[in-house]
């Protein structure tokens, strides 16, 4: 078998006496796709925080390619293959969309620190940018400022960053939140896709149960910080673990309320 | 016009005909408006571009507030004016003074950077704050090095002072070395600014302004936020000192007052403020607006207050002496009304 992309042993945070996340020892197999679930506050969010590197361990690892990130910085890590998508939208509000996504090529182009050429001629970043705005269908709005993007669209470009980076490690935070229903396939056949065409690991928090369904090749649930399950999506959903720590309401339930 | 200005154009009309007649004016200053005054005034506008664009790197692209920007704009001056004392006039010594300057400047800006703005950037203002009252209070006091509050008065290149002549006279003007001086500092300052303006148009001067919008998600697309706001430092910090050397090597003067007060810190602020943050044309207009302020308010109120003689209270309000009063309001309007600065304003009317 091969070893795990990506691995947490033990993790924890503590805030003051409150365990956020708690022990979560659990490891992603490249080309997989976990859905992460659990009630709200059952530190899916922060479990994700950890692994990106926003909010420092207290305790535990996390591995990449078996390499010990834990001590990295959010930049090094996502140098190292960690991409984020954020769960309240995380962008650059007063430039452009494509500004916006050119800004995510360029840093993997490693032109950051060039001074002294001008941004405008390295065409070769803007069209790889451009070619990211069709994929998303926001080509359109290219030149919009990011602030009067609708909702959807902005949801849309936040993905649009991370597919952007293509990294090893696509983390989605509720990747179709507040979008309407219309949109929302749109976002999701692009999560799909990612694991199709270029078989990249996904992990992914979404309450919408229909999108697990169709998305998810396994399930962990986290109750309370810690991990409560973990398994394929239909032995997840009708375990007893889950349907007792959900006091008999059930998964189904909970996920649909959310 | 697209390399030189690095793409950068003014985007409004209006605008581009203001820099061109402030471009033009500044170009021409010593034929057109003849008189040791109006050229000196020249000269400082040619300065506090520089230095308030150097300044609008840091504030307006990195989103850092600085309170040491005079303080590395003294370094410039001092060393220009330290190295023509010791090593006797010659451009040799303005090079070296202006080098060393820029980056002793830079060191500084380094150390401050590396300790605080791994923090928190309000923790940087802070700091810098502190450094920049420091270094005023020992180079006031260093008076065997630095000549105390009275300052050094030195010697520039014989080409750059009055008694050299090469030649009669030009349309009325006499050309002597003071002329050459006020090309040396305004072609300075020329390449200086259109180097700025390449900066911020780099791919580096993307990443600053990603991060000011959203330091959190800079770093979250692979950005080594601290190393970039650091190296923005350094080189604002640079830049402000030669922009120093400049007005060093106009001036033939350096002392506490002319470069290193937190008056004209204040004033680079105001200036930024004013032309407006992150558009680097904006300390073109901010710099000249507020140098002209400076020179001319006081007499066009002397002009307007015996104008009113005879009314009451007028005259006492339009008094020369009353200038600071209504320059402060100066201020207020515009700030009310510009919030974006000139510069936003001009664009945002297209």
């Amino acid at each position: 078998m091969t070893p795990p992309i990506l691995s947490t042993t033990d993790l924890t945070v503590r805030f003051g006496g409150h365990v956020a996340v708690d022990a979560v020892t659990c490891a992603f197999n490249a080309g997989e796709l976990t859905a992460i679930v659990g009630p709200n506050g059952a530190g899916k969010t922060t479990y994700f925080n950890l692994i990106s590197g926003q909010i420092p361990a207290s305790a535990g690892r996390v591995e990449l390619r078996g390499r010990d990130i834990s001590t990295q910085s959010v930049s090094q890590r996502t140098r190292a293959g960690i991409g984020r998508a954020f769960q309240l939208t995380n962008l650059f509000p007063n430039l452009s969309v494509l500004e916006n996504v050119r800004l995510v090529v360029q840093s993997k182009s490693g032109q950051g620190f060039n001074w002294f050429s001008m941004a405008a001629r390295h065409v070769e970043l803007t069209d790889a940018a451009e070619a990211i705005l069709q994929q998303v269908r926001l080509a359109d709005q290219r030149d919009q400022v990011v602030s009067e993007l609708s909702h959807g669209d902005q949801r849309k470009l936040e993905v649009a960053l991370l597919i952007a980076l293509d990294p090893a490690v696509y983390m989605f935070d509720e990747p179709t939140a507040g979008m309407s229903v219309d949109e929302a396939p749109v976002v999701l056949d692009l999560i799909a896709g990612l694991k199709e065409q270029s078989d990249r690991t996904v992990l992914l928090v979404e309450h919408k149960m229909d999108v697990i369904r169709t998305l998810a090749d396994r399930i962990i649930v986290l109750h309370n910080g810690a991990l409560a399950a973990d398994g394929l999506p239909a032995d997840v959903m009708a375990s007893d673990v889950v349907q007792e720590a959900y006091m008999g309401r059930g998964l189904e339930g909970v996920l649909e309320n959310a | 016009m697209q390399a030189v200005l690095s793409g950068d154009m003014p985007r409004s009309k209006i605008l581009a005909l203001i820099l061109a007649g402030i471009l033009i004016c500044l170009a021409l200053a010593p034929f057109l408006f003849p008189g040791v005054r109006t050229v000196d005034t020249a000269a400082r506008i040619c300065v506090f571009i520089v230095l308030v664009a150097s300044y609008d790197l840091l504030l307006g692209y990195g989103g850092i507030v600085s309170f040491a920007h005079t303080m590395f704009f003294g370094i410039g001056a001092y060393g220009v004016a330290l190295a023509s004392t010791h090593m006797g006039r010659g451009f040799d010594a303005i090079a070296v003074g202006a080098a060393a300057g820029a980056l002793v400047a830079a060191a500084l800006a380094l150390i401050i950077g590396l300790f605080s703005l791994r923090v928190r950037a309000i923790f940087f203002a802070m700091i810098t704050l502190a450094v920049a009252s420091a270094v005023a209070v020992l180079v006031s006091q260093l008076s065997g090095l630095t000549g105390g509050e009275d300052g050094l008065t030195f010697k520039t290149p014989r080409e750059l002072g009055p008694a050299f002549k090469f030649g009669d006279k030009l349309f009325g003007v006499k050309l002597n070395g003071k002329l050459l001086a006020y090309y040396f500092v305004f072609f300075g300052a020329l390449i200086l600014f259109l180097g700025l303006l390449r900066v911020v148009n780099s791919p580096f001067g993307r990443v600053l302004q990603a991060i000011r919008e959203n330091d959190f998600r800079a770093e979250a697309i692979g950005y080594r936020v601290v190393f970039y706001r650091v190296a923005a430092t350094c080189l604002s910090a640079a830049v402000a000192a030669l922009a120093g050397s400049l007005y060093a090597v106009w001036l033939r003067y350096v002392g506490p007052d002319t470069t290193l007060s937190m008056e004209i810190m204040i004033d680079i602020l105001l200036m930024v403020v004013i032309g407006g943050m992150g558009t680097m044309y904006g300390a073109v207009i901010g710099a000249t607006l507020f140098v002209l302020a400076q020179n001319y308010l006081q007499n066009l109120m002397g002009a307007a207050s015996g104008l009113v003689e005879g009314v009451p209270i007028l005259p006492e309000l339009l008094s020369a002496d009353r200038w600071l009063l209504w320059l402060g309001v100066l201020f207020i309007l515009s700030v009310y009304f510009f919030p974006t600065g000139v510069v936003g304003r001009l664009r945002q009317g297209n």
